[in-house]
């Protein structure tokens, strides 16, 4: 079942498919603490991507020689689930969750202390439910929300969106199509309190001076995208807060 | 020399909470001259130090808490304790029996086996090795009966109150025995379940709204109505 | 024997120099070390070629085989790089099957080629839909010195460049092989630049020693034109926006540089 291309993704007035400006982030919805067992966990929803993320430890690290003598042991696993594409996907890890595993756990272990627990291992595992392009920049923001559900000692939180240029213009958020028929995705993670860059990878052909739009671009998606974790972090304390304190 | 927030106002990991000459009390750390939150939690200034009351936080092993863990392995001479920490924890055959450990003799599982809950005191702890616990003390040791409630460690100051406030008032209202473990396993026995109950249902609730005020108030007031049963006795509010 | 670990005071070597704008070999931040090319290497590969950059070696084989194409670009060829750490190569390699490191090696040379479309795959369709040709591309490091990523795509590049494809012609809805050779169809040159960040400080082509101190690295990937095809960064460390946008400037520089040794004239 393969789908129809669309004739164009960007229309004359700057108008994407979606009825989004060029400057727009998908429609956002977080929340943490969803699954009883996990020590954290975080569930996004942004356009059509969801993406559910747990975290276990810090615990003994298993097997033992894994053990770091003197921090904790970071693991992200990124794994999409078989009916989370158009095309059945084999549960079976690709090259790209591979790879994708790798440059998350490397987006986010800036962001974990991970020196004030030695010999053990931190387990982060995100799942795609439900996937539309940008899934390795929403997961990143889901992992980063259910390592602070957890309770985990963080420099910060890590926040990620992508940026990219489909049919000559510079925009934010790409979807899956968008991705596809588009000239360059970036996706991009950011560290706000520290002004840092912890994911950068990017696809397509821009000229430099576009790389650096882009660039700017996704740190801006990025902004968006911390104000509203932090909210959804709140929110549990302040409902209680306002509704026994009146 | 300057502050960013209010005290008790609620921070998430990253955020700035002051700048200048100040001291990085709990949950917060310090780069270059700024302290950071790294936990969400009530943030409070206490002159020059700056500290983040946790909301949320597991339990990291400290020698003198009084924990409640469960069994998880027998060993030879050992048992292990899951005390809900990153680092299990080890209790000595020869610490429970007061003499040295006779293979022969004592049989490990009849003591203490997988799965029995145990109360016992953390008396050495550091980097490079796992918990060492103790049940030396009196009230120490196996738990025979009672009910237990799992609570995040952060919140068990509150459950004992200022200066025992809260816990004195649970004991007198619910009529049961507390023990409270640092690491947020509390232990209630009473008279009947229904007292036990009543007792968990208290702290629940201390759990839930731990960070607001008010609460030792409310939560005598919730135990005193749940007493009363069918014959309420409605307040003016 | 060598060990892998290394003695902390020369991590504080190697990161004090970085400060002073040094390296240990002598060389300056934006410098790469000594590379030799040499094409032709292996017999039996269509296309083949080695890089030695330092003391960093690998080697790359191409191979062409007819086969599917991908459903949604019935017309066009494949392309399929494959990276592989054998354990010789490194006290650090273990065998097995391809671990993250070598799949994210494959991968960001694979971007850096497909990206600047530097295959014309459109070109090497011979039934749509039902024949193309794939190129397959073998990278095998044969010594690790630092910086795989940069000299695996050169070499990639370079053996690409000396890929030869047989002339044929389809009869009867067969392949029909015919006397000769046609070089395979390139349209681009992509070159990556890998940096390492120590100290705050960006140095291009980090040997291994400066690997193992860096807090991480980026690598830009530029196209003929100048323009960035690919990038990526790795490691446990950050960037900030500036950091980035000034190694994106340089790696194009550096890549002009470099693009010289493989493409002739």
């Amino acid at each position: 079942m393969s789908q129809k291309k669309p004739e164009k993704l960007v229309d004359e007035n700057d108008v994407r498919l979606d009825s989004r400006g060029l400057n727009k982030l998908r429609p956002i919805k977080i929340e943490v603490g969803v699954l009883g067992n996990a020590d954290g966990s975080a569930y996004i929803e942004q356009g059509k991507n969801k993406i559910l993320a747990a975290v276990y430890g810090p615990k003994e690290a298993h097997p033992k020689h894994l053990a770091i003598p003197d921090r904790a042991l970071l693991r992200c696993r990124y794994h999409m689930a078989p009916f989370s594409v158009e095309e059945r996907k084999s549960p079976a890890p690709s090259r790209r969750e591979v790879e994708l595993s790798k440059v998350i756990t490397e987006a986010i272990e800036p962001a974990v202390l991970v020196e004030y627990y030695p010999r053990t291992s931190i387990d982060t595992f995100i799942e795609v439910l439900q996937a539309d392009g940008g899934t390795r920049c929403a997961a990143i923001t889901v992992a980063s929300l259910a390592l602070a559900d957890a309770g985990i000692p963080m420099r910060g939180l890590v926040a990620a969106c992508a940026a990219g240029k489909v049919e000559g213009r510079l925009l934010l958020d790409l979807t899956d199509v968008e991705d596809k028929g588009g000239e360059a995705d970036l996706p991009l993670a950011w560290m706000p309190n520290l002004n840092a860059i912890t994911l950068l990878q990017m696809d397509g052909s821009l000229t430099i001076d576009e790389f650096e739009q882009v660039v700017n671009m996704a740190v801006e998606g990025c902004k968006q995208i911390y104000e509203l974790q932090k909210e959804v972090l709140k929110a549990k304390y302040v409902t209680v807060k306002e509704e026994v304190e009146e | 020399m300057p502050t960013f927030y209010e005290k008790r106002e609620i921070v998430t990991p990253g955020d700035l909470l002051a700048e200048g000459d100040y001291m990085a009390g709990d949950n917060t750390y310090k780069e270059d001259d700024k302290i950071y939150a790294t936990r969400v939690g009530l943030v409070g200034y206490d002159d020059r130090k700056v500290f983040v009351v946790a909301l949320k936080a597991f339990y990291v092993p400290s020698v003198g808490d009084l924990v409640i863990g469960k069994v998880v392995e027998v060993g030879l001479g050992s048992w292990i304790i899951d005390i809900r920490a990153p680092y299990p924890a080890v209790l000595r055959a020869s610490d429970v029996l007061n003499r040295p450990f006779k293979p022969q003799r004592d049989d490990m599982p009849s003591i203490l086996d997988v799965g029995d809950l145990v109360m016992a005191k953390i008396v050495a702890y550091d980097r490079t090795r796992a918990p060492l616990l103790n049940t030396r003390e009196p009230d120490l040791g196996k738990i025979e009966r009672g009910q237990i409630v799992e609570i995040t460690p952060t919140k068990i100051p509150r459950v004992i109150g200022r200066k025992g406030s809260m816990i004195t008032m649970l004991k007198q209202e619910t009529n049961c025995q507390i023990a409270v473990g640092q690491n947020g396993v509390i232990l209630v026995s009473g008279k009947s379940p229904k007292d036990e109950q009543l007792a968990v249902m208290a702290i629940r609730k201390i759990e839930e709204e731990a960070h607001t005020s008010g609460l030792t108030d409310r939560v005598t007031q919730m135990v005193r109505s749940e007493k009363g049963g069918v014959e309420h006795v409605s307040e003016e509010t | 024997m060598k060990s892998s670990i290394m003695v902390r005071v020369k991590q504080k070597q190697i990161a004090q120099l970085v400060s002073l704008g040094k390296r240990l070999d002598g060389r300056g931040l934006t410098d790469y070390r000594e590379i030799q090319l040499e094409v032709g290497v292996a017999g039996r590969a269509e296309g083949s070629a080695r890089v030695r950059l330092g003391k960093t070696e690998v080697m790359v084989g191409t191979k062409i085989e007819i086969g599917e194409p991908f459903p949604d670009v019935p017309d066009q060829g494949v392309l399929t790089v494959n990276a592989e750490l054998v354990p010789l190569a490194s006290p650090t390699f273990e065998p097995g099957p391809p671990d993250e490191n070598s799949i994210e090696l494959a991968r960001v040379v694979d971007r850096g080629i497909r990206e600047s479309k530097a295959i014309a795959l459109e070109e090497l369709c011979v039934e749509p839909g039902k024949k193309v040709f794939i190129i397959f591309v073998d990278v095998y490091v044969l010594n690790h010195d630092g910086n795989l990523i940069d000299a695996s795509a050169l070499a990639a590049l370079a053996a690409l460049l000396n890929t030869k494809m047989f002339k044929y012609e389809v009869k009867e809805g067969e392949i029909k092989v015919k006397p000769g050779y046609i070089p395979l169809p390139m349209k681009n040159y992509p070159i990556a630049v890998t940096f390492a960040k120590i100290n705050d400080k960006l140095i291009v082509d980090p040997w291994l020693e400066e690997e193992q101190v860096m807090d991480a690295r980026i690598t830009i990937t530029t196209d003929k034109d100048g323009k960035v095809c690919a990038a990526q960064k790795g490691g446990y460390g950050c960037f900030t926006t500036q950091q980035v946008l000034e190694a994106a400037k340089i790696a194009k520089e550096k890549a002009e540089e470099l693009r010289k040794l493989v493409v002739k004239g």
